[in-house]
């Protein structure tokens, strides 16, 4: 492999950790609150609000059931309204967040639910606020759920990423295309692939440890 | 305005202290024969069922629990004792009536003020309910931090509480690393930390096994004399009620059937499920050979099974030998127990006495203030 591809390579792989970091951090963010907001607004909840909860839901299905490909092309405007332009890795953290933040909060909702009811009650019966419920109960509890759930929605945005390279996004995703689809390189694409499943196993490496650690409803030694 | 004001349950320099003026008027209070620290009047509680019909949880019940008391609530499961336990710390709203806890109607606070008054409600659970990403430290000093009490404040009492529950040791452990009967001394300093005036404890010796439940309860009736501090608790066990309450009251399908001093209830049950919680106890269930025999009726030849119920200071005297010799009616023994309910012994003997001779037998024996009960015939 000469000193150019490595460079390439090298690059690339810089533009796409710069694009799922940032788009990572926005869409929790986002999702974190939204998350805990659809895990605890239903019937009866912390801060009931049955109506709100279901237009929530929707809008985060719709979001969801959205295929990718066409969602970064269907919010173009929007993107170049925030990013000032279309194309490149900045205009691509735009749609990779709009993306992710809807998966993140599914992902944060459910790791919210799986948190015993009997807590909440714990803590209304000691004087806990609602904010203080989810702030000191939900959220250290649901942790080690959390953390899984956001290291899934990393790797989901590292293969969203490779996608917003078919739109000159930048990243792993363009240089695979450009040269190892358009100008006949395989050792470039074998490359790509094998730079994105590394990638792919240090982060998942890396969520299960630090999940395993925050749990200590498990004994280990 | 509800009180919260703290009862100083350790000794001076506590910086926790409610602020220096309600000092004098606690003291004063203690002087005054106490108004009953929880009153529930005429509370009724109904839930929208599934199918659209309401479901009545709790009917039109009264119960006080005297200042420093413990009070048990003994039902079985859906009688109604979770939704009577969660109405006092304001978990569940009445339909109807009032929840009086220190002088405030819970039911009417709004909620700032019914968090505030929470802390001076304790609680425990059945299953503990701890917080797993906490050490045992760090759970008791959650309702501190929520109460917004400063660090060098809730590591002392912290230290205190740990003491208190006999777990100093244990301090960083994890739940997951604490046995039942430690994490429910976790939960109990945890619903310490606050100082409250009211424990609730909502079966919270059920998941745990007998010998853990005995120190469990010794925990709860120590704090409830050195304390001071008023228990309420719900259970279905008879052994939780006979080991700890000074009061009991029977619930049963949403209404108090019983009430009263627990000896009294107890040894001179009137309600079918009072009874039924009795007959649960070993020794005062029928031997299984006379209660496929019992028949309503007497038959030629049959005898008469009488329980004779042993109270107090009768619960040792030589009844039947008397029996015997001075009306010289000889009796049969067919099962019996001797224990002790609320610190007093209770005896239960079952008899069979000759048909001829039941109606002298009943006569000498509740001559003797002995409590008698025909519970059939055999043959």
């Amino acid at each position: 492999m000469s000193p150019e591809m490595i460079r390439l390579i090298a690059n690339s792989t810089g533009e796409t950790l710069y694009m799922v970091a940032v788009a990572a951090l926005i869409a929790t963010l986002f999702g974190l609150p939204l998350g805990v907001f659809l895990a605890t607004s239903g019937k009866g909840e912390l801060f009931a609000a049955p109506w709100v909860n279901r237009v929530l839901g929707v809008v985060v299905n719709a979001t969801r059931s959205t295929p990718f490909i066409i969602l970064v092309v269907a919010i173009i405007p929007f993107t170049r309204l925030i990013a000032g332009t279309s194309i490149g890795t900045n205009a691509a953290i735009v749609p990779l967040t709009i993306a992710a933040t809807p998966f993140i909060a599914r992902l944060i909702e459910g790791a919210i639910r799986e948190v015993d009811q009997g807590l909440i009650e714990a803590a209304r019966a000691f004087g806990a606020s609602p904010i203080q419920i989810v702030r000191k109960v939900l959220i250290p509890e649901a942790l080690p759920g959390i953390v899984l759930g956001l290291t899934l929605a990393v790797v989901s945005l590292l293969g969203f990423s490779a996608m917003v390279g078919a739109v000159g996004g930048g990243g792993l995703g363009d240089l695979g295309i450009r040269y190892g689809y358009q100008r006949f390189m395989p050792e470039m694409m074998l490359a790509v692939v094998v730079v994105l499943i590394v990638l792919v196993q240090a982060v998942q490496s890396i969520g299960d440890r630090l999940a395993r650690r925050l749990n200590k409803r498990i004994r280990h030694a | 305005m509800c009180h919260i004001d703290i009862p100083d349950v350790t000794e001076e320099g506590d910086p926790m202290n409610a602020p220096l003026g309600y000092l004098g008027e606690q003291a004063a209070q203690r002087l005054i024969p106490a108004e009953p620290i929880v009153r529930l009047e005429k509370v009724s509680k109904t839930f929208p069922g599934r199918d659209g019909q309401p479901v009545t949880a709790l009917q039109e019940i009264n119960l006080a629990v005297p200042q420093g008391s413990i009070l048990g609530v003994i039902g079985r499961s859906g009688a109604g004792k979770s939704t009577l336990i969660r109405l006092v710390n304001g978990l569940e709203k009445p339909s109807s009536g009032k929840v009086i806890v220190d002088g405030a109607d819970i039911a009417a606070l709004p909620e700032a003020a019914l968090r505030h008054a929470r802390r001076s409600i304790g609680m425990i659970f059945q299953h503990f309910n701890l917080l797993s990403s906490r050490t045992a430290a760090q759970n008791i000093a959650l309702p501190l931090e929520v109460a917004g009490y400063d660090k060098a404040d809730i590591r002392t009492r912290v230290d205190e509480l740990l003491a208190l529950v006999g777990l100093s040791d244990k301090r960083n452990r994890y739940p997951s690393e604490l046995s039942g009967g430690q994490k429910q001394r976790v939960g109990i300093a945890r619903a310490l930390a606050t100082k409250p005036k009211v424990l609730l404890s909502d079966e919270a010796t059920s998941a745990l096994d007998p010998e853990t439940t005995r120190s469990i309860l010794d925990l709860l009736g120590r704090i409830n004399d050195e304390l001071g501090l008023t228990i309420l608790l719900i259970t279905h066990e008879m052994a939780v009620i006979r080991n700890i309450a000074r009061e009991v009251a029977v619930i049963e399908g949403g209404r108090i059937v019983e009430q009263g001093d627990v000896f009294e209830v107890f040894t001179r049950p009137q309600h079918e499920v009072t009874r039924s919680f009795l007959a649960d106890e070993s020794g005062r269930a029928l031997p299984p050979y006379v209660q496929s025999r019992l028949k309503a009726e007497a038959t030629p030849g049959s005898q008469a099974v009488v329980r004779i119920g042993f109270r107090g200071p009768h619960a040792t005297d030589p009844v039947l030998a008397r029996l015997a010799r001075d009306l010289n009616i000889e009796t049969n023994i067919l099962s019996g127990s001797v224990d002790e309910i609320a610190g007093r012994p209770f005896g239960t003997l079952v008899v069979g006495v000759p048909e001829q001779a039941l109606a002298t037998t009943l006569d000498f024996l509740n001559k003797h203030g002995l409590d008698t009960e025909v519970l059939g015939h055999v043959a």
